[in-house]
């Protein structure tokens, strides 16, 4: 090629567009069978799945108490993501006031804690019954969890809800006070279901995150009794010096967290077609 | 209890010297007018004019800079006006509807009755579904917003002002968004209620509506009230030359002025 080509109509003598495209994907497709054909051929499948995913040590991963462990997981989410909504709707709230101070603290928290990694609040929080002694979180130890989970989510969800309220159109605020409605009522009646119809896509999202956010437990060293699937996982790969548990572990996280993905999917399509 | 003839009279609404801004752009430019118990006045104008300024402005969604409004003797641009509750007496209607997709029909018209006049949930069910009645909708009560028609959603609108039992109902070209089919039905119901004795202001582009149903035509141009009387003086027999232009243009759209 030569330096004046480029001010020229780029067109290839010989090629055309779907001649090339064609040529393009049959590359893609060799590279991609070479790539199969070598793995297949060089790795020692048998010890692959013999450290990754070993039947026995799948079968008693249950017997261990796989399934409390996943209970346990969701149930710390779910706590988790009901204290999150609540204050990240009060979050939101206070961030659309007309009271300055209450703006300012919003918005500081939810700047600091969505900052911050989730690990760092939750190490504060195991190193807290240190600090000060005697304190005791109720609810011990799914207080303390969805507390820490809890403070992190709500930064998160202020954001998503406070865009939602944001996105009410503006003549639904105005049909209401035309009606007579004070703020309180109009925003409760409204404009937050609307809100909430809006962000439930963003919110699911936010609710993966936490199911997978709950997995950071174990640093509060939550004793074996309170094990979720990352601890129980970890736990007993630890104990038979063998991956299977931890990966069966992590089967229960894509069991959560696949079919929410679907769900948001779903809801988003829904949203923009009824758009 | 009043006579007929103080009724007559007595002003739902009074606006005096009426100024409105946005940033440099001077919407409203000293509006004085009175609305009178049962009259139906309609506003016209070309778009620009300040005539959803001028409306917005009575029940206070803009706040205007300077003059009064006064709604039933009551200064509502007094910030010691209780204005929720004088905006309980103005039902307004929207050029977009505006109802609250959310809810069924049935509760658009129930949920300012419920939580702003406090009415009992049986008392404010059977105040909208009579209100939905006289909107010809007794059929849809239980649908959506999403689920009606343009013409049907305004009709809608209409009854949820009217569960509130307004003094004054204001209409900002609620016919504009509909399609052609389907705006005599909402004119229908509007004419209805002119007869009823229902106080209206309506801003609208339906000559032959205003012609027929208001008692006043008010025809507004650059922020000011240009010419008002019977519409048989404004709009058949008007007196200013930006009247007659604007005449012109809206009932003959087709007509191409010589170059200005
Ligand atoms: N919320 C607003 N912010 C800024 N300018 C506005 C706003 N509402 C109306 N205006 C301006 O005020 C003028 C009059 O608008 P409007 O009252 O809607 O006229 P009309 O209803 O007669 O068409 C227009 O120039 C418009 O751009
Ligand atoms: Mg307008």
């Amino acid at each position: 090629m030569t330096v004046t080509a480029a001010s020229e109509p780029v067109v290839r003598p010989g090629l055309s567009p779907r001649q090339r495209a064609r040529r393009s994907r049959a590359i893609q497709y060799t590279i991609l069978v070479v790539i199969v054909v070598v793995a297949a051929f060089t790795a020692d499948w048998r010890q692959i799945v013999d450290v990754f995913f070993k039947p026995d040590l799948m079968k008693e991963a249950f017997e261990e108490g796989l399934l409390s462990a996943l209970v346990r997981t969701l149930v710390y989410t779910a706590g988790a993501f009901v204290l999150g909504l609540v204050a990240g709707t009060v979050l939101a709230l206070m961030r659309l006031s007309q009271v300055a101070p209450y703006r300012w603290f919003s918005m500081a928290y939810i700047e600091f804690f969505r900052g911050l990694p989730a690990i760092v609040v939750f190490i504060a929080f195991s190193l807290l019954p240190l600090a000060f002694e005697g304190l005791r979180i109720p609810f011990d130890p799914y207080g303390t969890v969805w507390l820490a989970l809890g403070i992190v989510a709500a930064a998160y969800m202020a954001e998503v809800i406070r865009a939602g309220i944001q996105a009410v159109p503006k003549g639904q605020v105005e049909a209401a006070r035309s009606l007579g409605m004070p703020p309180g009522t109009a925003m409760r009646k409204i404009l937050l279901p609307q809100a909430f119809r809006i962000v439930l896509p963003p919110l699911t999202n936010d609710l993966i995150l936490l199911v997978k956010d709950s997995s950071l437990v174990f640093i509060i060293g939550t004793s074996a009794t309170a094990f979720e699937l990352t601890g129980f996982g970890r736990d007993m790969a630890n104990s038979v010096s063998n991956l299977t548990p931890l990966v069966t572990a992590g089967f229960c996280y894509l069991l959560i967290t696949l079919p929410l993905g679907i769900l948001v999917r779903r809801l988003e399509a829904k949203a923009a077609k009824a758009r | 209890m009043t006579t007929e003839s103080e009724t007559a009279v007595r002003p739902v609404v009074e606006i005096k010297n009426l100024h409105k801004s946005f940033g440099d752009n001077h919407v409203l430019r000293g509006i004085d007018f009175t609305v009178r118990q049962g009259e139906v006045v309609c506003v016209i104008g070309p778009s620009g004019s300040g005539k959803s300024t001028l409306l917005r402005c009575v029940n206070l969604l803009e706040v205007p800079q300077q003059g009064q409004v006064l709604v039933r003797g009551e200064d509502i641009t007094d910030p010691d006006c209780h204005l929720d509750a004088a905006r309980q007496q103005i039902g307004m209607v929207f050029q977009q509807f505006n109802l609250f997709p959310h809810l069924t029909a049935l509760v658009n018209c129930t949920v300012a009755q419920t939580t702003v006049l406090k009415r009992k949930p049986a008392e404010a069910d059977r105040i909208a579904r009579a209100n939905l009645e006289r909107v010809g909708l007794s059929e849809k009560i239980t649908a959506f917003p999403a689920q009606l028609s343009g013409g049907q959603q305004q009709r809608v609108a209409i009854a949820r002002a009217l569960s509130m039992d307004p003094a004054l109902m204001l209409f900002d070209e609620p016919t504009s968004a509909l399609d052609p089919e389907l705006v005599g039905d909402v004119l229908t119901v509007m004419r209805k209620l002119a007869l009823d004795g229902m106080t209206m202001l309506v801003v609208t582009h339906e000559m032959a509506f205003a012609r027929e149903v208001a008692d006043r035509v008010v025809f507004m141009d650059g922020g000011v009230i240009v010419e008002q009387g019977p519409p048989a003086d404004v709009i058949g027999n008007p007196s200013h030359e930006r009247t007659r232009t604007f005449l012109r243009r809206v009932l003959d759209p087709t007509h191409v002025e010589p170059t200005a």
